[in-house]
């Protein structure tokens, strides 16, 4: 498969009143042709930050890309400018927001905000795009699309909104799509609706996604590929097999063992003890450390390089290191390596 | 639309109703009549001049008349100024009063929105401290010492436009400056705020990702939702302006109607007093009938004809 995006050891830092908030330090992806890629994480690991930076919506003024490469198109994203951007921007790279709520213009009708980037980067005429519209909001599946066209977001219920952000974001048919926690505001059985609605217009479309997300179910229902996020860096990034079954990184220990699943019955839920990292002064070794039961001395001192597990699979804990002693996984998360072992002797 | 208009036209009809009757009453609690100043007048005189305005007989009757002649659209005659009717009165300094009114906020707005404008779109560079001293010291300078400065520079100095008369478009420039000060100071800081709250949403961020430059995220997407708040904050001071600012029509030899009302005020002149302030009861009402409309205008979630559901 090739590749369509490549991000390399990028490092981003806000400035704030109390200082350098390196919010990324050394951040390295690629995205390949097609597929969906999920960045998970808990709440300020950096997750939105990377997806904003690709298509350089960060705010000006305060953030800053400190380092590294956003390649797309043999152009590197990160020092383009802004002319460049804009024309990206809805064009070849579009994005979902997470709450439809606010993410439409309240005093804008939804045909005119779904013509806009028609007639910015197709050059289409007026009736050209609103024909085009019509189609869109019927491919993402809202009836009446002519009546629908003409009316304001405060009458699609939130759903529908999404929808139409949808329709908004493939107008112009993008490379990418960054779909920014799209379900997290919607109740349970809408998000289901809207994640099959984004696998099937993928199809059509033919788009990659980077799909930003901390629910692991929403990760197993679309991801191609996974990459967990802890404290501004990937800290373990593999096929959702992989993640899912052979996890190695104690981060994603402490997250698999943290979903409730069918079987698991009245035991109390794992919860990851400690808080995250202060990003305002980052620690010195594996910012995991603190909060890792399995932490050795070594990941106070110093940080862990990316590990092989397979081609596919990397995981940066010094746990991987020929030296380190055997651990034991949570109960959890050896049951699934041990399901992940039968099903590849049985492929086999 | 047409049956809300009309059903806000009736409330507009209430509205002065009470107003008037109000006023009508808080003038009767004022101390003296409009002849008690009159010292050369006898008592039977005065008899005779109360009973010609029909201020003998007891209030609720003279309530019931005053009433009855509003509703045919007579306001009576003033006390002060040989009989003429108030209407006339009122009729022949309304204008000027409203001239300046208007003038003053049609560029107190396109200046003080245009300011807002680049202050929240160049927030913290030069442009936006430049915006917000202007706007400080139009909010901060009292009107009387602006047009005492502009007389003096502008229209005794240079020589460039009348000091202080009536004739034309000319000589109205002067007080219209002075007067729109304190709008385009008002604009500006509001549209300065709402702007960088409504940059900060989340559809303004989904605009960019579009592939909007930033004047195009301003022009198509933020104003408009920026002055839903602003057209709050005009409205009153619309009506502040068209009825006119006392001290600048005073500076100015304007012969407006803020002058007249003070004046009348001193003389128990209640025809006037009453004429008065129906009309800005009146005027007040209308615009905030207008300002309703608008917000429909600019905002569909608050579009008042619920046609559709």
């Amino acid at each position: 498969m090739k590749k369509l995006l490549e991000v390399k050891d990028l490092h981003i830092s806000f400035h704030t009143f109390a200082g350098e908030v390196q919010a990324i330090r050394g951040v390295d992806f690629d995205l390949y042709e097609g597929e969906t890629l999920a960045i998970v994480g808990e709440s300020g690991s950096g997750k939105s930050v990377t997806t904003k930076s690709i298509m350089r919506l960060l705010p000006q003024g305060n953030s800053e890309i400190k380092s590294g490469e956003i390649l797309f198109n043999g152009e590197n994203l990160a020092t383009a400018s802004e002319k460049k951007m804009q024309k990206i921007r809805g064009k070849d790279i579009s994005m979902i927001f997470q709450d439809p709520m606010t993410s439409l213009n309240p005093t804008m009708t939804i045909g005119k905000q779904i013509m806009e980037p028609l007639i910015k980067h197709r050059d289409l005429s007026k009736s050209e795009a609103s024909k085009r519209a019509v189609k869109l909001l019927d491919l993402v599946g809202i009836s009446k699309p002519e009546t629908r066209l003409k009316q304001y977001p405060h009458q699609f219920s939130g759903g529908m909104r999404q929808r139409v952000v949808i329709a908004i974001a493939l107008a112009c048919a993008p490379k990418v799509l960054i779909a920014d926690e799209p379900t997290t505001a919607l109740d349970v059985t809408i998000q289901g609706q809207i994640l099959d609605l984004m696998k099937d217009l993928q199809k059509k479309i033919e788009t990659s996604i980077i799909f930003i997300t901390h629910d692991l179910g929403v990760v197993a229902n679309v991801a191609d590929r996974v990459a967990v996020m802890y404290g501004g860096k990937i800290v373990e990034v593999g096929t959702v097999d992989e993640i899912f079954y052979n996890p190695q990184h104690p981060y994603t220990w402490g997250l698999i063992s943290s979903m409730p699943s069918l079987d698991s019955q009245d035991e109390e839920l794992f919860v990851i003890p400690g808080t995250p990292p202060d990003l305002l002064h980052p620690p010195k070794g594996d910012a995991f450390a603190p909060r890792n039961p399995y932490a050795m001395k070594i990941d106070k001192e110093e940080e862990p390089p990316m590990f092989k597990v397979s081609d596919t699979h990397y995981a940066a804990t010094w746990l991987l290191h020929p030296d380190a002693p055997k651990v034991e996984p949570p109960l959890a998360v050896q049951e699934r390596q041990a399901k992940f072992r039968a099903s590849i002797k049985g492929d086999k | 639309m047409a049956k809300y208009i009309t059903k806000r036209i009736i409330y507009l009809i209430i509205t002065l109703f009470i107003i008037a009757s109000v006023t009508f009453f808080l003038m009767k609690f004022l101390p003296g009549t409009p002849f008690s100043n009159e010292e050369r007048l006898t008592i039977e005189q005065r008899e005779i001049l109360n009973a010609k305005y029909g201020l003998d007989q007891p209030i609720p009757i003279q309530y019931m008349n005053y009433m009855v002649n509003i509703v045919k659209g007579d306001l009576g005659v003033s006390f002060q100024f040989e009989n003429q009717p108030v209407m006339d009165l009122l009729m022949n300094r309304i204008g000027p009063s409203m001239q300046l009114g208007v003038q003053a906020m049609i560029i107190g707005t396109i200046i003080g929105i245009a300011l807002g404008v680049l202050a929240a779109m160049f927030q913290n560079t030069w442009i936006d401290y430049g915006s917000t001293f202007l706007a400080i010291l139009g909010k901060s300078i009292p009107s009387f010492v602006l047009a005492a400065l502009l007389q003096y520079y502008i229209g005794v100095k240079l020589g460039w436009l009348p000091v202080a008369s009536w004739n034309g478009f000319s000589s109205s420039i002067l007080p219209t400056i002075a007067l729109a000060c304190f709008p385009i100071a008002t604009a500006a800081r509001f549209m300065r705020t709402e702007l960088i709250e409504v940059f900060g949403s989340d559809y303004i961020t989904l605009a960019k990702a579009k592939g909007n430059s930033r004047g195009e995220v301003a022009v198509k997407h933020a104003i408009r939702n920026a002055l839903i708040p602003l057209i709050t904050v005009l409205g009153p001071m619309a009506v502040g302006l068209m009825t006119g600012s006392m001290v600048v029509e005073k500076v100015f030899a304007v012969p407006g109607i803020g002058e007249q009302f003070v004046k009348s005020i001193m003389t128990n002149d209640f025809p006037i007093i009453m004429g008065t302030t129906l009309f800005f009861a009146f005027l007040l009402t209308v615009i905030i009938l207008i300002i309703d409309i608008l917000y429909g205008i600019i905002d569909p979630r608050i579009r008042l004809n619920g046609g559709d559901k």
